[in-house]
């Protein structure tokens, strides 16, 4: 194994840049589309099934036994159903995203007080008013903050999704364990690596700006 | 159902209040209110919550005038909240009926009624991610108003509540006091209009002064909007401020006595009812006699500088004689002249006169 060369990474980034910039864009991008799916199921199942006891430990509990599958096994599950690429990247993604969003949908929804609930049933408002109209603005900041962790989460993961052909930067890292050894192999392990983080860390940061517009000034602390 | 503002004559005597200046007025008390309140109708009616054996509410039944303040006092748990959430469905009667100007209100669809029933809890809950501006806007919009009908009575109704339309339209909840926010919780009930507004101890969670001054404005407001109001509360005093009448109410939502204010404290119907009245019933009807409701005595028997306004009630004049110790004070009108004079004995002689005569229960306890 070579050693630590840093003017040699540097020199790789330099010679590679564009290759880097692809790849941190189909990261995020798989990423972006697997968070809106996941943003969509769980806020939508969320709606359906806060209310219920039954329904709503049957949807908790089923997106957290799926957060339990190991990524990599998640993924080689899904090359017979969806081959290789993008799409079991994606699905494995959503699939990983659904706990958290679902999860701080139901608990959004539940903390909107009684009085609120009753003074908005007595002015009128029909049931699916009440949730839409009041509930669900009251819960967007927890309902975000679900999301926030779920990007978290699949940031991570989607560089496992190189092992099924998915994009993204997982590539990087999975080429450059493959071939350790070579001249190259840290340097793409590093950048691979370095990337993901920083896009992780630039991500949360851009999940306060949308935390703050998104949710009313009057639910803001 | 549509607004249904029901004129009876444009006139109406109040109650427990000053129904006519009788002696040596010199402003004519108006006792014309405009009501634009509906009548109101419970008959037999009854909750029983799932298993349970003993009913909640047992065969109410009761007639509310258009335009009355009625007064639902009990203690805690009593059913008296209960029974006033029968009225706009919020707790659905198990039998019975419920009328709001002739019509059932369980064949009404409960939204649609709902939204011509004004409803005010003590929690307030104003949506606290919507504009003052926008929780007053609810019910408008969900009845289809133009946006200009809907500013327009925004704002009104702001001023009614004493806040300023330029400040306040544009704030959130939490940016205002409790006092406020409680009476943007009024104002947003008024918002369409409604001919009957419910209200479950709306200023019970504020402190004494605010408590004091909402009900104040309240009555005052009351005065020019002549709605019918059930309002409830579990404070005796409070029910005797407000209330039009008082409806005193035991276990299971028994009606122990209905009627005004003065009648109740001068003759509670049982040992129920003067126990919630407490001490000091002669004082709290006092506080109900306005000075120029009374029998007052000559200006020239006046004594000392001390002197009360003929709209202070017989509490406030006892109130300074024992202060003074001085045996008749001066009662003046409202641009400071001495019309009359007010002593001990004329008060004392006005609760008799109004009782016709000492009544045993309230003489038993004094």
């Amino acid at each position: 194994m070579t050693g630590f060369d840093f003017p040699g990474l540097l020199a790789f980034w330099g010679k590679r840049s564009d290759d880097i910039l692809t790849l941190v864009g189909e990261h995020l991008l798989v990423v972006a589309i697997a968070l809106l799916l996941a943003t969509v199921i769980g806020v939508g199942v969320g709606l359906l099934v806060w209310n219920s006891p039954v329904g709503r430990s049957l949807a908790v509990t089923s997106a957290a036994v799926i957060l339990t599958i190991p990524s990599l096994a998640l993924l080689a599950a899904m090359i017979p159903l969806f081959g290789l690429g993008w799409v079991p990247t994606l699905i494995g993604l959503t699939l990983y995203s659904l706990l958290p969003i679902i999860r701080n949908t139901v608990v959004g929804l539940r903390e909107v007080s009684p009085a609120i609930m009753e003074s908005a049933t007595g002015m009128g408002l029909a049931p699916g008013a009440v949730l839409l109209r009041i509930q669900l603005p009251m819960a967007w900041p927890v309902i975000v903050t679900g999301v926030r962790v779920a990007a978290q989460l699949t940031i991570g993961i989607a560089a496992i999704g190189a092992y099924v052909g998915g994009p993204g930067l997982g590539q990087m890292i999975f080429q450059g364990l493959s071939s350790l050894g070579s001249k190259n192999a840290l340097n793409y392990a590093l950048t691979g690596t370095l990337c993901v983080i920083i896009l992780a860390l630039i991500v949360d940061g851009l999940f306060t700006l949308i935390t703050r517009y998104t949710t009313s000034k009057g639910l803001r602390a | 159902m549509t607004d249904p503002t029901t004129d009876t004559g444009g006139s109406r005597i109040l109650g427990g209040r000053p129904s006519e200046a009788t002696i040596r007025t010199t402003t004519t008390i108006t006792t014309v209110k405009n009501t634009s309140g509906a009548h109101i109708e419970l008959k037999n009616v009854n909750k029983v919550y799932g298993d349970q054996a003993v009913a909640a509410v047992e065969n109410f039944s009761m007639n509310v005038n258009p335009g009355e303040l009625v007064m639902f006092v009990g203690p805690s748990g009593c059913g008296k909240t209960t029974t006033m959430k029968m009225i706009n469905r919020i707790i659905e009667p198990t039998s019975g009926s419920i009328t709001v100007d002739g019509r059932e209100v369980l064949s009404l669809d409960p939204n649609e009624l709902r939204r011509h029933i004004g409803y005010v809890i003590q929690q307030i809950g104003l949506f606290p991610h919507m504009t003052i501006a926008e929780n007053i806007s609810v019910v408008p919009k969900l009845l289809g108003w133009s946006k200009e009908k809907t500013k327009n009575r925004v704002d009104e109704l702001l001023s009614v509540v004493q806040l300023d339309p330029r400040t306040f339209a544009g704030r959130y909840p939490k940016q205002l006091s409790g006092g406020q926010q409680q009476r943007v919780g009024v104002a947003r009930a008024l918002a369409a209009d409604p001919p009957v507004m419910l209200m479950d101890e709306p200023f019970g969670a504020t402190d004494p002064i605010t408590r004091e001054k909402l009900q104040v404005e309240f009555l005052r407001l009351q005065e020019t909007i002549g709605k019918t109001i059930i309002f409830v509360t579990h404070d005796f005093d409070e029910a005797v401020r407000l209330g039009d009448r008082i409806a005193v109410l035991s276990d299971r939502s028994k009606i122990e006595q209905f009627d005004t204010p003065a009648n109740i404290l001068r003759a509670p119907a049982n040992d129920y009812v003067a126990s919630f009245i407490g001490h000091g019933a002669a004082l709290k009807r006092l506080a109900l006699i306005p000075l120029h409701d009374a029998l007052l005595g000559r200006a020239a028997d006046a004594r000392g500088t001390a002197s009360v306004v003929e709209t202070d009630s017989l509490r406030d004049a006892l109130d300074l004689l024992v202060l003074t110790g001085l045996p008749a004070i001066a009662v003046t009108d409202a641009a400071g002249r001495t019309v009359a004079s007010v002593s001990v004995e004329q008060i004392s002689a006005e609760l008799g006169e109004d009782s016709g005569g000492l009544p045993e229960r309230s003489e038993a306890r004094s």
